[in-house]
């Protein structure tokens, strides 16, 4: 099942499908790791609901719900 | 010989050079940017090995400060060697750099940190197929331990006699034909590091496209002949994907690890600190208990709690009291000392001067000495106040706090980073604008240090009180107090939502940030960093503030015929200054009457040092009294007088922060005027509210309808994070 980073739970797992976003941002997702076919694993949201922190290639990564809503993932 | 460090953030970098460069390390600003540079020497080679450490970065593309000043660094300057360090706790991401790293023609050594931390983990990480899988030297060393440093040096060093060609993960997949292509694209060009290049005119990078136009369009026509349906023709994506193919490829055989990973103590930490719930309660506690560190004057609330009191001649001694009272804080005592030891310098000059001329000892005592020390005594508060977020920040609490606050602080334009800089504001606006460090993005860092004098410091509460004591009768002191403050951030929030949407535009800054692991602040590492603080201050204050203390001391003193001998303040240039200038004030309502002059004349000592302000109402006062002077004023006039205390410059002491931070002159004075013109329109809106009530309401639905609009028009924009 396919659905968007910014919509999954706390412990839900899955891998990147694909990036819809353009120029820097999507660079900087590119340089931190998250490339098609990573895996990202949802850690925990921020107390007001926004940002989001993930466990992609071994480390912890924040990003806010309008980024990780570009994100395109693979559920597992 | 020329070395330079370069890793991702968090990597141990700084820890590295410091144990390398030891006492020679000194800091600097690379040219134009806000970004540290740091040189020391390294002595223990044959050679002496001038060490330049590069800002940690995750990439080498063109898109933050940080990372152009590193990758011009590589491609310009010429190093010998660039040594790689590389957290071996976090090889994946670590090792993407690198693979860029490679393309350059300079020789690499990787120096694998962390690894004790790797072994106690229970994994193993093989260096010999490291060191195949990358083809240049790997060193494992401990940073923090010091240890392998010196056999770092010794590899780093036989490695710089040796040349290297440049190499691409690209060359070994299916691109490998036609980055070949790309590469020959540069043969005619006269320039060092092809492959680099090469690479970077694939991903269609915009400084490498700008920087070789004629190459550039040759590579888009090579690019049309490329069919590949993966990434929908986005090269950028594609290079970031094949480097981390080539990674993923190599971590089987580099990385053995032994067991499950358990839930490590970063994870149980971040279950309390980041918790939906308890996080920012928790935070506020901890950011609650630094300010009561550093500023309160009954620690521990011991005296309230518990009646704990200092008496007997030692103990009042030893925490500077003048009389029986609650035990200061650690910051308070500091300060208190701080002030004994001003004050009987201040003393001994005098004393040595008592013979000499009065304008001599005038100049020395009253203006030079008295000037710096009303800066100098909150310098004990300002270093325990970057103490404290230095330890936050080498912890990893700082990224944490940045992550629970990150949502409040969208909707201005900031992200959660900033708001550790400005809440050490209300301390001192000093360390507030040295934390502007920790920001990622330089409008981001441009804009926290524009909002950053209006939230009300230490220094100007003397202001707020005095008029609390007299405005009706002293009855609401409380609440003139906290109306100031709040009004303080109003104002900010207001000013960083009108530049955002006007000068500094569209510049909402991403917030992809690593949560890195949790560590115990290095002391070493700490003592550095206070230390170069220290030195900066000291610096600024012999030069800027010093200057800026004597030329004011000069006009508060002499009249226009200066060689007529020192006059009293109302006949001095300053008193003649003010009784012209006061017409300009004449607008925020406390410029006019027979006392108006000397408002203005405290205001202008006030953008000094925010101490000078009560202080020279006291000596302009005169007679009449100080509590008469101030009685004086309306309410709306009073008001419009703190409020343009609060608001404009607020000391030479933050000013030459703020410049030391801004690395431009033009800019500084931007701040400068920002601040001059807020002060001047928030004091004369304050003024006519109060006096005419339906001012105040027609005006506060302007600023609304317009902040409205802006926020609309920018929304969009402002969702899409384009920066």
């Amino acid at each position: 099942m396919e659905k968007f980073l910014k919509d999954f739970v706390p412990g839900e797992v899955g891998s990147v499908v694909k990036i819809s976003n353009t120029g820097k941002i999507k660079r900087r997702l590119y340089d931190m790791g998250i490339t098609p076919g990573a895996e990202i694993k949802l850690l925990k949201v921020a107390p007001m609901g926004d940002p989001l922190c993930i466990l992609i290639r071994g480390y912890d990564l924040s990003l806010r719900k309008d980024e990780a809503a570009e994100v395109l993932m693979e559920v597992k | 010989m020329k070395f330079c460090l370069a890793g991702n953030p968090n990597s141990g970098k700084t820890t590295l050079f410091n144990a390398l460069t030891g006492s020679t390390a000194h800091v600097g600003n690379w040219p134009g940017v806000t970004v540290d540079k740091r040189e020391g020497t390294y002595k223990k080679l044959s050679e002496k090995i001038h060490i330049v450490d590069l800002p940690g970065i995750y990439s080498m593309s063109p898109y933050t400060p940080e990372e152009v000043v590193s990758r011009n660094f590589v491609l310009d300057e010429n190093p010998d060697v660039i040594i790689n360090i590389v957290d071996a706790t976090n090889l994946e991401r670590n090792l993407y750099l690198t693979t860029q790293l490679l393309e350059t023609d300079i020789p690499l050594v990787i120096a694998l940190n962390m690894m004790d931390v790797v072994e106690k983990n229970g994994d193993k990480i093989n260096l010999q197929q490291l060191e195949k899988a990358f083809g240049v030297p790997v060193v494992s060393i401990s940073a923090i331990k010091k240890d392998n440093i010196d056999k770092l040096m010794q590899v780093a060093y036989e490695t710089s006699k040796k040349t290297r060609k440049g190499y691409s993960v690209i060359s070994k997949t299916e691109y490998a034909d036609t980055f070949e292509k790309f590469v020959r694209l540069y043969d005619n060009e006269n320039c060092k590091n092809k492959i680099f290049h090469a690479v970077k005119m694939f991903e269609a990078d915009e400084l490498e496209v700008s920087g070789y136009p004629s190459v550039a369009s040759a590579a888009l026509k090579v690019k049309e002949n490329i069919d590949s349906t993966e990434f929908d023709g986005d090269f950028e994506a594609l290079v970031a994907d094949l480097r981390y193919r080539f990674i993923s490829l190599h971590m089987s055989s580099v990385i053995k690890k032994l067991k499950k990973q358990e839930v490590s103590r970063s994870d149980k930490a971040d279950k309390v600190l980041t918790h939906r719930v308890w996080g920012i309660p928790l935070f506020l506690l901890i950011m609650f208990a630094v300010f009561h560190f550093t500023f309160s004057e009954d620690f521990l609330f011991l005296n309230k709690l518990f009646g704990v009191e200092v008496s007997g001649d030692f103990w009042l001694t030893f925490f500077q009291l003048e009389e029986a009272g609650a035990v200061p804080s650690p910051g308070v005592w500091l300060q208190s000392w701080m002030g004994w030891l001003t004050g009987s310098l201040i003393d001994l000059v005098r004393g040595w001067l008592s013979n000499s001329p009065v304008w001599l000892s005038g100049l020395l005592c009253d203006g030079l000495l008295s000037g710096l020390d009303a800066i100098f005594s909150f310098l004990p508060q300002i270093l325990l106040l970057f103490l404290f977020l230095s330890i936050m920040e080498d912890s990893g609490y700082m990224a944490r706090a940045a992550f629970i606050m990150d949502r409040a602080f969208r909707k201005f334009g900031l992200s959660g980073k900033a708001f550790m800089p400005l809440l050490m504001c209300f301390g001192c606006g000093v360390p507030g604008v040295m934390a502007t460090k920790t920001l990622e993005n330089e409008k981001e860092r441009r804009l926290t240090m524009m909002i950053a004098p209006f939230f009300s410091c230490g220094a100007k509460l003397p202001i707020w009180l005095a008029f609390a004591g007299i405005m009706f009768a002293g009855q609401y002191g409380d609440l003139v107090v906290f109306s100031i403050y709040l009004a303080g951030i109003v104002v900010a929030v207001i000013a960083a939502m009108i530049l955002k949407f006007t000068v500094m535009k569209g510049e909402t800054p991403p917030f992809i940030m690593e949560l890195p692991t949790y560590h115990l602040p290095q002391f070493k590492n700490l003592m550095i960093r206070l230390w170069d603080k220290l030195k900066h201050f000291l610096y600024k204050a012999a030069t800027i503030i010093a200057g800026s203390i004597v030329v004011l001391w000069f006009l508060s003193n002499f009249g226009f015929a200066f060689w007529n001998g020192m006059v009293s303040i109302e006949e001095s240039m300053l008193g003649q200054i003010g009784n012209v200038i006061k017409y300009v004030f004449y607008p925020l309502g406390f410029a006019d009457g027979a006392d108006g002059w000397k408002f203005v004349v405290a205001s202008i000592t006030g953008l000094l040092a925010k101490e000078q302000v009560v202080s020279s109402l006291e000596v302009l006062a005169g007679a009449a009294g100080f509590e008469a002077l101030l009685g004086g004023l309306s309410v709306a006039a009073s008001y419009s007088f703190m409020l343009f205390n609060l608001l404009a410059v607020p000391c030479m002491a933050m000013v030459a922060a703020v410049h030391g931070e801004m690395a431009s002159g033009k800019r500084t004075w931007q701040a400068i005027g920002f601040w001059i013109a807020t002060a001047y329109v928030v004091s004369m809106v304050a003024y006519w509210s109060i006096r005419f009530w339906w001012i105040g309401v027609c005006l506060l639905a302007v600023i609304i309808a317009a902040l409205t609009y802006m926020y609309c028009k920018n929304k969009k924009r402002l969702q899409k994070g384009v920066c």
